[in-house]
């Protein structure tokens, strides 16, 4: 398990633009960073090239705990974007079987996740038909139904309302009270204790 | 159950579900193999001659229709992030998508082109030569197919570049399917341009889904 990710020297570029460079700072086990920093400034690309999606200018990425950095990701980590990795035209029941299934959930945890974030009313509708806040709890509700370490997540709250900004408040706190660790893109201030590292600054 | 027969499941679903499976390529192959004779002539001596090589030549044609949303539409909606974040390797992943496109399109085209072959006027004697030609073919036509539409990634009028990146690599097994398929007619067997096309294929599946990994990471990145 992942106990603690260390961004050494980290220098983004995208096309001809350097977003940032010489970033350094740790996320602990039990810890939550929350990255602010203007539109634009490299929040959604520091948080891709943790998840290895994309290849820093200079820098490294570690993880401790775990021997191999890309089996550290392909068996510690999640990651939810602004996108949510759903497809319109299937149900929401199938595509969070998919994912959660994807990342190593089974049965017992995806009806524990559909229990928590209240999505039995919601399964049998197509995904397009749902709004944005309860397609974003579908793509959070792999968070439950898959436990794994390290949560990356780009402005995870955005589409919600506050009854369920508290709600996954909650289930910060509770992952963050298990050892696990935490890493969010937001512009408004996550419903828990986190520590704020600004990029671009 | 394992990840990536969940993987082939979602893929196959994908496929029935939104672009009909192999429908709209039936359909096409069905209109190409009609629309031929009636350009050519009636004469069934005639017909019967080249029904093999249209029959193999639609198919190939067919074999692009698809290709264009096969990664297009996971990197549209953030799904090849997941794609990539998941425990089997990003190459594992494109070799599983590949085989779903084959099944659902290349797999039904393959047993329609005996079929067409035969209504056209070929021998029924040829059918099973035809039938592993297509087999073949529509294996190798997917994986390179997918290789063509993950280098498209992100581009706009994908699938004319998928086109373009891809017929030249449809070339070879269209002339080893093509020899087999004479040399068949003409009572000789067919067995060294099947095997041509057989080893095309092999070769096609074991190494397109390097450059497919290769490519979507590119695009991700």
């Amino acid at each position: 398990m992942i106990s603690l990710v260390q961004i050494e020297a980290l220098a983004i570029r995208r096309g001809e633009r350097l977003l940032f460079e010489h970033l350094d700072f740790t996320v602990a086990a039990g810890e939550a960073v929350a990255l602010t920093g203007r539109n634009g400034a490299g929040k959604t690309s520091l948080l891709r090239a943790v998840a290895g999606l994309l290849r820093p200018a200079a820098g490294t990425v570690r993880f401790a705990g775990v021997e191999d950095a890309d089996e550290a990701r392909a068996t510690g980590l999640h990651l939810i974007g602004h996108l949510d990795g759903l497809k319109g035209g299937r149900t929401a029941r199938e595509e969070l079987a998919f994912a959660a299934r994807w990342t190593g959930a089974d049965a017992a945890g995806l009806a524990s996740a559909a229990e928590t974030l209240e999505l039995a009313r919601l399964l049998d509708l197509e995904v397009r038909k749902l709004s944005a806040g309860q397609r974003r709890r579908v793509a959070l509700a792999r968070l439950v139904a898959a436990p794994r370490a390290l949560w990356l997540l780009d402005e995870p709250l955005a589409p919600l309302d506050s009854v369920w900004r508290e709600r996954i408040g909650g289930l910060m706190a509770a992952h963050l009270a298990g050892g696990g660790l935490m890493l969010a893109a937001v512009h408004d201030p996550l419903p828990i204790p986190a520590r704020a590292v600004e990029i671009g600054a | 159950m394992s990840p990536l027969l969940v993987l082939l499941r979602r893929e196959l679903a994908l496929a029935w579900g939104r672009g009909g499976g192999p429908l709209p390529a039936l359909a096409f192959y069905a209109g190409i193999t009609t629309l031929l004779p009636l350009a050519i002539g009636p004469e069934p001596d005639r017909l019967a001659v080249i029904a093999p090589g249209i029959a193999w030549l639609a198919l190939a044609l067919a074999s692009l229709l698809s290709l264009e949303r096969l990664f297009e539409r996971d990197h549209e909606d953030g799904t090849l992030d997941l794609l990539a974040l998941g425990g089997p390797p990003l190459e594992a992943v494109c070799a599983v998508k590949a085989l779903a496109q084959w099944l659902a399109t290349g797999l039904p085209l393959a047993l329609a082109a005996p079929v067409a072959a035969v209504m056209l006027g070929a021998p029924p004697s040829l059918a099973p030569v035809i039938v592993l030609c297509a087999l073949a073919g529509s294996l190798a036509f997917a994986f390179v197919g997918g290789m063509g539409a993950a280098l498209a990634l992100g581009s706009r009028r994908g699938g004319l570049l998928i086109a373009v990146i891809v017929l030249p690599l449809f070339a070879p097994p269209v002339i080893f399917g093509g020899g087999a398929l004479s040399q068949a007619a003409s009572g000789l067997g067919g067995t060294s341009g099947l095997l041509l096309l057989g080893a095309w294929a092999a070769v096609a599946v074991a190494l397109s889904p390097l450059a497919m990994a290769a490519a979507c990471r590119n695009a991700l990145d």
